[in-house]
């Protein structure tokens, strides 16, 4: 994002990037990969499935290279770039072998990968022309179905109402917190509520929650009082870290409300005969 | 009273801190009323998106350029207000700093300081500074004496006293002053008025910030809402005004948008009740204002800052507070926790610059990154960033020569071989696939407690499957893969 | 080795090699959004200082004498400090004489040294002129001077203000560049944008902290 890396000394005082334009949507592909994420891939495979299974609804061959795993954001996030490096640039392998557009079902994934690659490989000015095509191919789930399948959901559920919890990088990065609202406002039968602070972020940071537990857990604490107070039965999210966190503070706080994937609830709501995913 | 303390009790203080805060029900009403209101503020005082980012832009690129221009700029700045009467002084530490405001108001035989607001002042710990020589300085901003008269420091840098509520105050007047008990802030205030009207009349020194310092015309820029700014620029004989090496603009037209930006994003004002430009002392033919007017420039690790490029942009900041009035770590346990003069997210990317990295390690980690901050500073600080590449700095091996003061304090080969270990897991698909069919496999092994992450949620049990299983099946049978 | 030669050091050091960045202040930026047709100018300023709690009244050119002696009388104050060199102040003292009123009318006509604590302690208002306003955030401009000094529109709990409607500017930058500030300033420029607050305490506002408890601005049509 910083052009000052080519055009200017490398301690030339640095000025903000420009305001990215609105994005250019390509028109739908024939074939994806998706990047699956390793939280969705631990522990919400069922999630990444639904994504999958919405994609090929779209009429979309979704390709799922064995070859990758982590997108680099644990070590990239506790001051490990070496390291995240080296992870990131095994998935810009992966995903160049293709170079099918990526689909990613995590609103910070995509995050990565589409802003922060940038960063990581700013000294490398080979690598970053393949880090930028990446990134110019790169969309968060939402954003995919929305503005690339332009998706018309036909909502064939019982009326639910339900909160959606946007990630703080997807608000923030990749806009998917409008995408979500509008993919759940094609859905007839759900009502969406806002819930108390609602851009507030849930606590989670990656390893934030597990080096600064006591902050942490306030903020778990409070977005799911938020989300619980909300009226809403249940969160749905796009983001599988936020997923992991906040389902993980109700089940200690031994809630009956829950938190789940929306391309699971999305894959259940289009089509009656859904499995219901089993986390 | 403050004290140095030594780098060894600080490790874990943050946390401890906060754990402190975070049980004090009340502090975290007060933060959370307030923020809430703050932000409210701001939002609507800027309703329209593109006015919004152009300012914003055009502040980041005003501060840019100045910093481009740094050295030239403050010999400008030098320059123009030596010729408009005023004396500039230079102090790398806060040590020579505080050396030469005492210096200047020994010269007058001065035992009276009175002080608007001034954040430098706080690092310099000028009041205790001036109380160990028997000089009186006390504060005039009504949150700043309040915060004073309790023997606090400021959690807020626009509001010092916001961890309090009236009642608090009340309490604390009732005690210190004699005044009655009263819930009525218009009736506090007033307290704080009369008591300090005194002392604006009889101090022998006025001691201030800057806002903004402006090369073109020599000229020292001040903003306030309470009067007593202007107060302690204008009554006493001598005004001394201490400020950041970082804070001088280039032309005055250039203050414009940063005023703007300033009231809008502190408070949600169009503009501060007054906005002082001063350019020099009293001139013969005048009546009133100060006979000399100093200015102190203050480095204490600017300069390190400013050696780095990326951590250079850190020097835009101009003090509006609105990054911590968004921030949902600072809503939580408040300006005390972060033990520094700086708070919440500024406070994070600037101290370790001032105080060294190794004083105050957790900082760079107390942040989820969530981005709020980055998206209200009004001059486009990239905290998140800046927070990010300190975390890198915090963990840079201490053979290698640091870039930040004490860095490389959270350096540990165990948690580099950690990251090693899972850099090889996930560049080694063999081995990714292994680890998922051994933690799906073996899922109900999953402990209980498994360290920090189960005090606040159950135990991350894994799925049946992976993904990787669930998909490979998948696309097999569709013919793929 | 000196601490100015150190820091400029270390700061030219950090940038070697470097070229400074161009000027690209865009004055569009601060002055579109904040351009007013005239007509509207005075209703802005007047709303915005009312919304401070600022006390705001519009007479002609040659009605302000009495309406300043009204202000006085319905809030029993007993003296205006004004300054008798100027235009406003020789009006002033001519309604004073030929109307004879109760309060008293002083002048600051000598170094603070000399008074303060009457200044502190007795002066109950003071009226001094303006240079412009602004609309955009409503706002006085003041250029103190040996006349009308620096602390006449501070230390007096009442402070009225003379603005002529004509001088009302859109915004701070077309102020500044009409009246060419970069050429020069004065001692002390001001910008008063209403009376003395503070939300200090939990976010209340409450008013008079420092500076004048009370500003009343009065416009002047058609000056």
């Amino acid at each position: 994002m910083n052009e000052l890396f080519y055009d200017a000394a490398p301690n030339a005082t640095r000025v903000a990037p420009e305001r990215p334009k609105p994005r250019q949507y390509p028109d739908k592909p024939a074939e994806v990969v998706l990047f699956g994420t390793c939280v969705v891939d631990l522990f919400f495979p069922e999630a990444g499935m639904d994504a999958i299974r919405l994609l090929e609804w779209e009429g979309i061959r979704v390709h799922f290279p064995r070859e990758q795993s982590c997108c680099g954001q644990p070590a990239w996030t506790s001051g490990y770039r070496d390291q995240a490096k080296a992870v990131a640039r095994a998935q810009l392998e992966v995903l160049d072998r293709s170079g099918f557009p990526v689909v990613v079902p995590s609103g910070s994934c995509a995050g990565m990968l589409r802003h922060h690659y940038r960063e990581l490989f700013a000294d490398e000015p080979d690598t970053l022309a393949r880090v930028n095509a990446l990134a110019e191919r790169t969309f968060e789930l939402t954003e995919f179905l929305l503005r690339v399948c332009k998706v018309r959901l036909a909502d064939q559920g019982q009326p639910r109402r339900v909160a959606l919890h946007t990630s703080c990088s997807a608000r923030r990065e990749m806009d998917t917190h409008l995408h979500a609202r509008e993919l759940l406002g094609q859905l007839d039968n759900v009502e969406r509520v806002d819930h108390d602070h609602e851009s507030e972020c849930c606590g989670f940071g990656g390893t934030f929650s597990v080096r600064m537990p006591e902050v942490s857990g306030a903020m778990v604490m409070d977005k799911t009082r938020a989300l619980m107070d909300s009226g809403a039965v249940e969160m749905v999210t796009a983001d599988g870290g936020c997923l992991l966190n906040i389902n993980g503070s109700l089940e200690k706080q031994q809630q009956a409300f829950r938190g789940r994937h929306l391309a699971s609830f999305l894959w259940e709501r289009v089509n009656t005969r859904a499995r219901k995913g089993a986390v | 009273m403050s004290q140095r303390i030594p780098v060894t009790e600080l490790a874990a203080d943050f946390r401890s801190r906060a754990t402190t805060a975070l049980a004090d029900d009340q502090l975290r009403t007060n933060f959370r009323t307030a923020m809430d209101s703050l932000m409210k503020k701001r939002a609507d005082a800027f309703p329209d998106e593109q006015e919004r980012e152009g300012l914003r832009e055009l502040g980041n690129r005003i501060k840019a350029r100045a910093l481009s221009r740094l050295p030239d700029l403050l010999e400008q700045l030098e320059a123009k207000l030596t010729e408009n009467g005023v004396t500039v002084h230079w102090a790398e530490t806060v040590e020579q700093a505080n050396r030469i405001v005492h210096g200047i108001i020994e010269a007058r035989n001065g035992r009276q300081v009175v002080k608007g607001k001034s954040m430098v002042s706080e690092e310099m710990e000028m009041n205790d500074y001036l109380a160990r020589r028997d000089i009186e300085c006390l504060e005039s901003d009504m949150g700043e004496y309040i915060v004073q008269l309790d023997g606090e420091k400021p959690s807020h840098i626009i509001m010092p006293a916001i961890h309090k509520n009236a009642r608090q105050v009340s309490r604390l007047f009732s005690e210190k002053l004699g005044e009655p008990a009263t819930d009525d802030v218009n009736e506090l205030i007033q307290t704080g008025r009369r008591t300090l009207r005194r002392k604006f009349m009889e101090a022998d020194v006025g001691v201030s910030g800057v806002n903004f310092a402006i090369a073109e015309t020599g000229t020292l820029l001040l903003v306030e809402n309470e009067g007593n700014g202007r107060m302690s620029t204008t009554v006493p004989p001598v005004h001394i005004a201490v400020t950041g090496i970082e804070k001088v603009v280039q032309n005055l037209r250039d203050v414009v948008p940063l005023l703007s930006l300033l009231t809008r994003s502190a408070l949600g004002q169009p503009i501060t009740t007054y906005v002082n430009l001063i350019s020099s002392p009293r001139k013969p033919e005048e009546l009133d204002g100060p006979e000399e007017v100093h200015l102190v420039l203050l480095d204490n690790g600017r300069s390190g800052a400013f050696a780095d490029a990326q951590m250079r942009q850190t020097l835009n900041c101009i003090r509006c507070g609105a990054c911590m009035n968004h921030c949902p770590v600072y809503t939580r346990v408040g300006g005390h926790t972060y033990g520094e003069v700086y708070p919440g997210p500024i406070g994070k990317i600037i101290t370790p610059h001032m105080a060294g990295l190794n004083q105050v390690p957790d900082h760079p980690g107390a942040s989820s990154l969530c981005g709020a901050c980055g998206e209200v500073c009004p001059v486009k600080i990239p905290i998140p960033q800046l927070l990010q590449r300190l975390r890198q700095e915090n963990v840079r091996n201490p053979a290698e020569p640091q870039v930040v003061k004490g860095g490389g304090s959270k350096y540990s080969r165990t948690e580099r071989m950690i990251w090693q270990g899972w850099q090889l897991l996930n560049t080694r698909p063999a081995l990714y696939g292994l680890f998922l069919r051994a933690a799906t496999r073996l899922r109900r092994l999953t402990p209980k407690n498994a360290g920090p992450w189960t005090r606040n949620h159950s135990a991350p049990v894994p799925a049946r499957r992976s993904l990787h299983e669930l998909a490979d099946a998948h696309l097999r049978q569709r013919g793929d893969q | 080795m000196t601490a100015r030669s150190n820091i400029l050091g270390k700061l030219r050091n950090s940038l070697a090699g470097t070229t400074p960045r161009p000027d690209e202040f865009d004055e569009q930026l601060v002055t579109r959004p904040w351009q007013y047709p005239p007509a509207a100018r005075v209703e802005r300023l007047r709303s915005l200082m009312e919304a401070v709690h600022t006390e705001v009244h519009q007479v002609s050119a040659t009605d302000w004498p009495a309406l300043v002696a009204d202000l006085l009388n319905r809030r029993n104050l007993s003296n205006l400090l004004c300054a008798p060199a100027t235009d406003h102040g020789k009006a002033l003292q001519h309604y004073w004489q030929t109307t004879g009123q109760r309060s008293q009318l002083l002048a600051y006509d000598r170094p603070i040294e000399q008074w303060k604590t009457a200044l502190f302690e007795n002066v109950e208002a003071s009226i001094t002129g303006t240079i412009g306003g602004i609309a955009a955030t409503g706002s006085l401009v003041l250029w103190p001077d040996r006349h009308e000094p620096r602390l006449m529109s501070l230390v007096p709990p009442v402070h009225i203000a003379l603005l002529k409607a004509s001088e009302i500017h859109d915004n701070l930058y077309d102020l500044m560049t009409a009246q060419r500030w970069a050429a020069g300033l004065p001692t002390n420029a001001l910008l008063v944008s209403g009376p003395s607050k503070t939300a200090d305490i939990e976010q209340v506002l409450a008013y008079g902290a420092h500076g004048p408890k009370e500003l009343i601005v009065v416009i002047l049509d058609q000056a």
